[in-house]
């Protein structure tokens, strides 16, 4: 009974949704999901989220992995804090990360009125909607690592460091092996936020057709054009996508047991 | 190599861990830092080893100030209670990887893996990941790791604490004879003081972050220098303001000479010897440990009234 409850649930809420886009997608068949993909301004944004996507992956990645060994292994004033702070972007609306953002780079900005008498544009630009999208996407490695951090232990990094390994060797050779699968599990999740970001990208990049608009951007474009085949379509490669990261998770995932 | 610990001194917040301790390991011994649980003798073990930085002291290695160096640099094997197995390497690349590290030859680390191997008796385990090890065969594997580079001093913290007690004695006397063959200059830490005594030649007793006594397994016994060291070191029993160790105490069916009444509690047989408790006016108990022979000459029954003097005693000045 409990299981055919969630199974219920987990239809209307997520599969209904989903099955639907799919329908609407190929109601009249295929020639006008192609059209709709090939148009040039979605193909743009296509690109634009990849290449946003492929800058705030790695450097998320990195920062997620730093800042649990910091979180995790050291003791500094403010920790806690710290760790705290990596939950905010958890927390906060988007659209509020987006509002902070536009206070801080605009035209009259901290950052914004310097970086403007140099002559970068961060605002409707793309280093805006990278900047949010990173700000999005925070949280997912380090929430990961660092239970299983903590978990580890450190005694197998202490060993390394008696038997000769350097700071480096012991993190690239004990640590980093040891932690993979969560860094992994944090890259897909990290990787699925920030393809789907919306709010805060929403309202830092101007949303210039063609320019400063992303794949989500675009399917709300469209739907307020009423062009509800490019909504649909656009929507079903972000929905496949997702699919495509939920079955990498899924065969990934069992590894970890093994090892 | 020789260690040489001076005026160490280790705090964790308020509480103390190592206390002003001072001591010498000679080159080539078997030491043990015998102490119960709190006592420093892991901590103290971890600043030798660099993996704990002393509030104040020196670490002499070989004759040199190695203080401040990092345990990268000290060129020592350690052993960790938990096997500290690298989970994700084969036992070979667990053997290797401080030869990896190191950057040695293939061949000269596929070789010194198999001789390493056959030390450690896990020949045909070569392969094998730590998690289809049994306790022993892990700690065998953390042990030739240790080694494997040539360390210069081996350290090893409770090796034996994770295991069973049949497993514990076997690996008891296999270090032992290792250490016999490889002459490696070794300190173990145990709160086990059979272990101590049965393993090591010289003993280092830690108590509440204090050195109490450094010295053979026998001095210890019969020579203790504190109440603490005579207490943890093999049985002893307060007789009269002193204290006795079991077969120190004489038992006489007539009073005199300040001999104490007693009551026999119990007698228990234990092989070629006995052990009679015996409890005195007071309710104090106390042990006396004789031969079988010499309990049956005596004609001891339990509930018999006794008085016991002591042969040997200790006071000590606290």
């Amino acid at each position: 009974m409990p299981r055919f409850v969630a199974l219920a649930y987990l239809t209307a809420v997520l599969l209904a949704p989903l099955t639907m886009v799919f329908w609407r997608t190929f109601q009249h068949g295929l020639a006008p999901v192609w059209g709709a993909l090939s148009n040039p301004e979605t193909v743009h944004a296509f690109k634009l989220t990849l290449i946003v996507t492929a800058i705030a992956v790695p450097v998320n990645t990195i920062f997620g992995v730093a800042v649990s060994l910091l979180i995790v292994r050291k003791r500094f004033p403010g920790k806690g804090v710290l760790n705290a702070f990596i939950d905010l972007p958890l927390a906060l609306s988007p659209v509020v990360v987006g509002l902070s953002l536009y206070l801080l780079y605009g035209r009259n900005g901290w950052f914004g009125s310097w970086l403007l008498g140099h002559g970068i544009q961060v605002l409707f630009a793309w280093p805006a909607i990278v900047l949010a999208t990173i700000f999005a996407s925070v949280p997912f490695v380090a929430r990961e690592v660092i239970p299983t951090l903590r978990e580890l232990g450190d005694e197998q990094e202490q060993a390394a460091s008696t038997l000769g390994a350097s700071g480096w060797q012991t993190f690239r050779r004990i640590t980093l092996p040891s932690i993979r699968w969560a860094v992994i599990y944090g890259v897909v999740l990290t990787t699925a936020r920030s393809l789907g970001e919306y709010g805060a990208v929403a309202i830092v990049s101007g949303r210039i057709v063609g320019r400063t608009e992303t794949a989500t951007l675009r399917v709300d474009d469209s739907y307020q054009n009423f062009d509800l085949t490019g909504a649909y379509s656009i929507s079903l490669v972000l929905a496949a996508t997702a699919v495509v990261v939920l079955i990498l998770m899924t065969v990934l995932k069992p590894k970890e047991q093994m090892a | 190599m020789s260690i040489e610990i001076r005026h160490v001194t280790k705090r964790f917040g308020e509480a103390v861990a190592v206390d002003d301790v001072s001591l010498e390991v000679e080159t080539g011994s078997l030491t043990a830092l015998l102490g119960p649980s709190g006592s420093g003798k892991s901590t103290l073990l971890r600043i030798v080893a660099g993996l704990e930085t002393p509030d104040a002291g020196e670490v002499i290695l070989s004759g040199e100030d190695a203080t401040t160096l990092s345990p990268q640099k000290r060129n020592v094997g350690f052993v960790f209670q938990h096997y500290a197995a690298f989970k994700h390497m084969t036992v070979r690349n667990n053997i290797a990887f401080g030869l990896t590290i190191r950057k040695r030859p293939k061949n000269e680390i596929r070789e010194r893996v198999e001789e390493l191997l056959a030390l450690v008796q896990l020949q045909g385990f070569a392969d094998r990941y730590p998690a289809q090890l049994s306790g022993g065969q892990r700690q065998r594997m953390a042990l030739a790791r240790a080694l494997a580079a040539e360390p210069k001093v081996l350290l090893l913290d409770e090796p034996f604490g994770a295991l069973d007690a049949r497993v514990r004695a076997e690996l008891r006397d296999w270090l032992r004879r290792l250490h016999e063959e490889v002459h490696v200059t070794t300190v173990f830490v145990t709160h086990d003081q059979e272990e101590a005594m049965e393993v090591a030649d010289r003993v280092a007793v830690l108590n509440r972050g204090r050195l109490e006594q450094i010295g053979s397994p026998l001095d210890l016994y019969d020579e203790p220098a504190s109440e603490f060291v005579m207490r943890f070191v093999g049985d002893a029993h307060d007789l009269g303001g002193a204290l006795v160790r079991p077969h120190d105490v004489a038992l006489r069916r007539e009073p005199g000479d300040g001999a104490v009444e007693v009551a026999i509690e119990r007698i228990t047989v234990l092989g070629a010897d006995a052990r009679v408790e015996l409890v005195d006016g007071d309710g104090a108990r106390l042990a006396a440990r004789l031969r079988r022979d010499e309990v049956e000459e005596l004609d001891l029954e339990e509930g018999e009234i006794l008085w016991v003097r002591p042969e040997r005693e200790r006071v000590f000045s606290s």
